[in-house]
């Protein structure tokens, strides 16, 4: 009997692809399939077909000779089109970047191809990661593969609202929405995203996966084009909590070309199976309940917490007081940063340049405007607003001192014996791209951020996981926040939190009729656990 | 990268003219096309009196100017700041340029072990306080040459504040004496240098090197405790020496090492400052003197014609001698300073803060820089003066010539000549034919060991000073020669031959017998007159001395 490819953890890929029963080639060609028939969702901006199959015969040859680097060898990945790949094209999602192909690796993709990974291309994202939707690229929107699930399609037969399906897809939430779409879509097995306010779990949550945001620090920025140096972090997105585990373990890390990263050594991230959670205290911040929160998401969260309640973990409401001016302190710090970050793209030395040449000032000034959207535009302004010599003391300073005072928070909370805490990833399930651009791309990420956007602020490690599906049969998730640098117990409760709520797989049942994979259950089963 | 020269505009069209003035090819004093002898840029400013530029004239309403200086020193390092692409002067065109030098999206800085140690040797050296945690922060202003469009500099807590320098002048009532002041330093930075702009009028576009983009730049900002050129520009080379001794600079002015620009105001004493204006493009020292004295005068014009000062930018233009407004410097520039996110708070110990079992490649300890401090130049200085009796102003000289102390020890080395006179002939006819001929003390044709040489025959009465002096020029033209060839070649040396000596007298007293009459008769100066013949005769070969006891021991028998 054949298994799906769909239900494939990585891990048994893994084990897979080191019995032999599929090789390195035939999974890249499955994944590439697959790549070409979710092309309408608009997840990848550049697939790299040619370098992707180079890598899988390499690691073919790897496997032959019983030479495989690893747990990574041979698997597909998908890396945000905001990460520097040598001889790709990097884009950002923006006219600015349109045709650069950067010449160096960042350092998390040089990790994962030291490792064998095979790289199938880059994801689509909101120009420069502005966003919270996966709707302001250049390229165009990201659209949510749940949006064709036989999950949602069910439930929304039954409450017909009489939209033409085509023009009523979801968002995949963002800005990592290409990345989330392409896991979800097993053209790939785990996605790098990046993490500013909450852009890897927000679309994780959307899209019924495992979104990951490490520690500021454990794992290198060097060659992830900057939003906000001081938030930013390469993020994961999988779709069990072990495959995150297993690509952080390659990721984490003090890296020489980026001086904030950790100096000390770090231990392994792969995650023991935690059978009692008894000894846990788990915080539930009251101010995350907020009455934009929808009932159902709500209710889950109030589920989750008796689960745990229920099997001996202590679980206490705590409170984090300055969260709710988490937003607006990171509208300031963020645009200011973005204005500083935004700088360099003068159109000189690479990327777009306008056809201006009056004078520098002019090309320059022509070229942004030609090269940047009206959201990129729109936070340089502001924030070269904030940093004016009249207005740093009262827009800046004040919003790093609220900034301290949110961090503390967190600090303060886990001093009193709190372990992780748990709170929703968004206020609710995915919405139509109809609804979502009703409002700006400003509100929305002021809205969709604000159960993710403060752990940023603090440097702490987040995961959302996903849960259960709505009414309307799409994903929700639940975030769980760890202390500082101890990612591993973070991703250790979400790996028992994971197995206890057994989210469903999704149905894509006319995409993936014929990728069945001729591996059999069985095997499949006593190879399952780690060796 | 293996980047082109970067081209900014196209070749044909009239923007250049827009915007290229004469004032922006030199800003921030990146001049190209220098054409002077880098070493001879560094001659003897303490040597020359202080003259004060805005002295009154009798009658005429008293004025004070204040100057302060801001100095940027390349530092001296293998690598630049915050990436590890070579620092080399006049490499070709965009050969040293790193992904980071390019500002390519995504690359971060790399703090310069070296230059942290550099500048912390130079605040020590400048007696400033170390601040134990400095920070890094962005400058942001669009040009063609900061490919970031931010520089990294340390604008809220420098590394090292509060020092200061000791130089000194002229003084003293008749101007004679050397007079020691002090210059405050208000802080110490590390920064980021920029690119440099090449505007190509002709073809009107303007290229683009990076190669100079992201070097260690220390930036040496002064209290405006000066009054005028002169002091700016002894106070400009003291600093010069000591960061050449140190070696945290090569501090060549003339290769842009060293760029200094000045900010000056004038006032009436007891009344509040005056409106400053900044000079710039200060490629040398003597401009540099020249550009603040005409600023003071200027402004000083200015404001007895009914005129104001305007707080702006200007160039010194070396040709016209003047200072000019800088046109691109126009309108309010507002940097929009920021802390750099991608560097970590800069942390140094001292011995007592230093964390056990610290990895020393990973730790600066401020009291380890301190212990391995050069000699300074004020050192150095005394110590001449201490072991060989030199006048403190030939101290000064010895070392703001470029190699002349090297020269002078060389040459006390290989001669048995007072330390004094060594001294003396370095600095008057040594120092004296290279100012003639312009020429730098390494292209000096006569070597400390032919110098020497030269000495030791005078100093064992081998030949008279003014035949040394002879020999020396010869020595001088006729490169290769030794001075004993010379000596023996034309005959220069003294007459040993005492017998020879007594004839040659006796025969110039009888040729001379009214001159023998008035030494007689008691006019003692008659006898130089008949010393002076007697020398005559010997070609000058003879001491005077010996020669002086001859003819006394005759004119008495």
């Amino acid at each position: 009997m054949g298994s799906k490819i769909n239900e494939l953890r990585g891990q048994k890929v893994s084990a897979a692809l080191k019995q032999g029963q599929i090789t390195p080639t035939e999974l890249c060609r499955k994944c590439l399939s697959l790549i070409q028939k979710t092309k309408f969702l608009n997840a990848y901006i550049t697939v790299s077909e040619e370098v992707a199959l180079k890598q899988a015969e390499e690691s073919e040859k790897r496997y032959k000779k019983g030479q495989s680097l690893g747990d990574l060898d041979g698997i597909p990945i998908a890396v945000k089109d905001n990460f520097s790949t040598s001889g790709i094209e990097t884009t950002c999602a923006s006219n600015m970047l349109k045709g650069y192909v950067p010449p160096y690796n960042a350092t998390v993709v040089q990790k994962l191809l030291d490792q064998g990974a095979l790289l199938m291309g880059k994801t689509n994202l909101d120009e420069f990661a502005m966003g919270s939707g996966s709707t302001d690229g250049v390229f165009g929107p990201v659209k949510n593969p749940w949006s064709y699930s036989k999950q949602y399609r069910e439930k929304k037969q039954q409450n017909p609202h009489g939209e033409s399906e085509d023009s009523n897809w979801l968002i995949t939430g963002g800005s990592s929405g290409g990345s989330a779409a392409a896991v979800s879509t097993f053209t790939c097995f785990a996605a790098l995203g990046s993490d500013t306010g909450g852009s890897t779990r927000n679309p994780a949550a959307h899209c019924g996966l495992v979104g990951f945001k490490p520690s500021y620090g454990l794992v290198s920025r060097h060659g992830l084009i900057p939003l906000v140096n001081s938030m930013d972090v390469p993020g994961i997105l999988t779709r069990y909590v072990d495959d995150t585990a297993i690509v952080l373990d390659i990721l984490a890390g003090h890296d020489p070309r980026d001086s904030t990263t950790v100096q000390e050594p770090v231990k392994s991230f792969i995650l023991p199976t935690l059978t009692d959670v008894s000894k846990l205290c788990i915080g539930i911040p009251k101010e995350y309940l907020v009455p934009e929160l929808s009932s159902e998401v709500r209710s889950l969260w109030s589920k989750a917490a008796d689960l745990f309640e229920s099997e001996g973990a202590k679980v206490i409401e705590v409170s984090l007081p300055h969260t709710c001016y988490s937003i607006i302190c990171y509208h300031v710090l963020c645009t200011s940063e973005v204005a500083s970050n935004m700088a360099r793209f003068d159109g000189l030395e690479y990327g777009h340049r306008c056809d201006i040449n009056v004078s520098t000032e002019a090309m320059y000034a022509a070229t942004r405007r030609e090269g940047f959207n009206d959201v990129v535009r729109g936070r340089i302004l502001s924030g070269n607003f904030f940093l004016l010599k009249e207005n740093y003391e009262n827009y800046f300073i004040k919003a790093q001192k609220v900034r301290r005072l949110i961090a503390n928070d967190f600090v303060n909370v886990f001093n009193s014996g709190v372990d992780v805490l748990l709170t929703p990833t968004t206020l609710r399930e995915a919405v139509p791209y109809l609804e979502f651009i009703k409002e700006d791309n400003r509100t929305r990420s002021a809205q969709d951020d604000i159960f993710t956007q403060a752990v940023n602020m603090a440097g702490l490690p987040a995961v959302s996981i996903p849960v259960s599906l709505s009414s309307e049969g799409l994903p929700i998730g639940l975030q769980f926040i760890g202390r500082a640098f101890c990612d591993q117990q973070l991703l250790t409760v979400a790996k028992w939190f994971e197995k206890q709520v057994q989210f469903p797989v999704i149905q894509l049942p006319q995409l993936l009729d014929d990728c069945s994979l001729s591996l059999e259950n069985e095997k499949l089963a006593s190879t399952s656990l780690k060796q | 990268m293996a980047a082109p020269v970067l081209r900014l505009g196209c070749p044909g069209t009239r923007w250049a003219l827009a915007w290229v003035g004469s004032g922006f090819h030199h800003r921030r004093g990146a001049s190209i096309g220098s054409t002077s002898n880098p070493t001879r840029e560094q001659s003897a400013v303490t040597q020359k009196p202080l003259h004060t530029a805005q002295k009154p004239r009798k009658g005429e309403h008293k004025w004070e100017a204040v100057v302060g200086l801001e100095i940027h020193a390349q530092i001296s390092s293998n690598s630049k700041l915050f990436s590890g692409s070579q620092v080399c002067f006049s490499a070709p065109p965009n050969s040293l340029v790193s992904f980071f030098d390019a500002s390519l999206p995504g690359t971060l800085p790399v703090l310069n072990r070296r230059c942290v140690e550099a500048a912390v040797m130079t605040g020590l050296a400048l007696n400033c306080h170390i601040n134990k945690k400095s920070l890094f922060d962005r400058k942001h202003y669009f040009y063609a040459d900061l490919p970031a469009g931010y520089q990294i500099t340390q604008q809220r807590l420098p590394i090292a504040v509060n020092g200061s320098l000791v130089y000194s002048v002229w003084g003293g009532k008749k101007r004679s004496q050397m007079v020691s002041r002090t210059v405050r330093i208000k802080q110490i930075q590390l920064e980021q240098d920029s690119g440099k702009s090449l505007h190509d009028d002709l073809r009107a576009q303007t290229l683009i090197d990076l190669n100079r983009a992201g070097v260690g730049l220390l930036e040496v900002v002064l209290e405006p405790d000066l009054s005028c050129g002169e002091e700016a520009a002894t106070v400009v080379r003291e600093l010069q020496l000591i960061l050449q001794a140190l070696g945290t600079s090569q501090a060549n002015m003339s290769e842009g090492q060293l760029r200094v620009d000045a900010n000056v105001s004038v006032h009436h004493p007891g009344e509040p400052l005056g409106i400053r204006t900044e000079v710039k493009n200060l490629n040398s020292i003597r401009f540099l003197a020249k550009a603040i004295d005409f600023e003071i005068q200027r402004q000083i014009n200015e404001l007895e014609t009914g005129g104001e000062i305007l707080n702006e930018t200007r160039s010194f233009d070396c040709q016209l001698g003047c200072t000019v407004p800088m046109r691109d410097k126009e309108g309010k520039q507002d940097y929009r300073f920021m802390p750099e996110p991608n560097l970590p708070p800069l942390v140094l110990y001292d011995t007592t803060s230093l964390p056990a079992g610290a990895d020393s490649q990973q730790v600066i300890n401020i009291d380890q820089i301190r212990d391995t401090l050069p000699e300074l130049p004020s050192v150095t200085r005394e110590r001449l003066v201490q072991l060989y009796g030199l006048l403190p102003e030939h101290s000064f000289t010895l070392l703001n010539e470029v190699g002349l102390l090297e020269f002078f020890q060389n040459v006390i080395k290989e001669t048995r000549a007072e330390p004094k006179k060594v001294a003396n002939w370095v600095l008057n006819t040594f120092l004296g034919y290279l100012k003639q001929q312009n020429l730098a003390v390494s292209e000096s044709p006569v070597s400390p060991s032919a110098l020497a040489e030269l000495l030791n025959l005078l100093d064992s009465k081998a030949i008279s000073s003014s035949a040394a002096k002879q020999v020396f020029q010869e020595l001088w033209s006729a490169e290769g020669k030794t001075a004993a060839q010379v000596v023996s070649e034309q005959k220069l040396e003294l007459m040993q031959d005492l017998e020879a000596l007594d004839r040659l007298c006796l025969s110039t007293m009888e040729g001379h017998p009214q001159v023998v009459m008035d030494v007689k008769k008691g006019n003692s100066r008659a006898i130089n007159k008949l010393i002076g013949l007697v020398r005559k005769a010997t070609l000058s070969r003879a001491d005077p001395a010996l020669i002086k006891d001859i003819l006394e021991k005759r004119l008495r028998s």
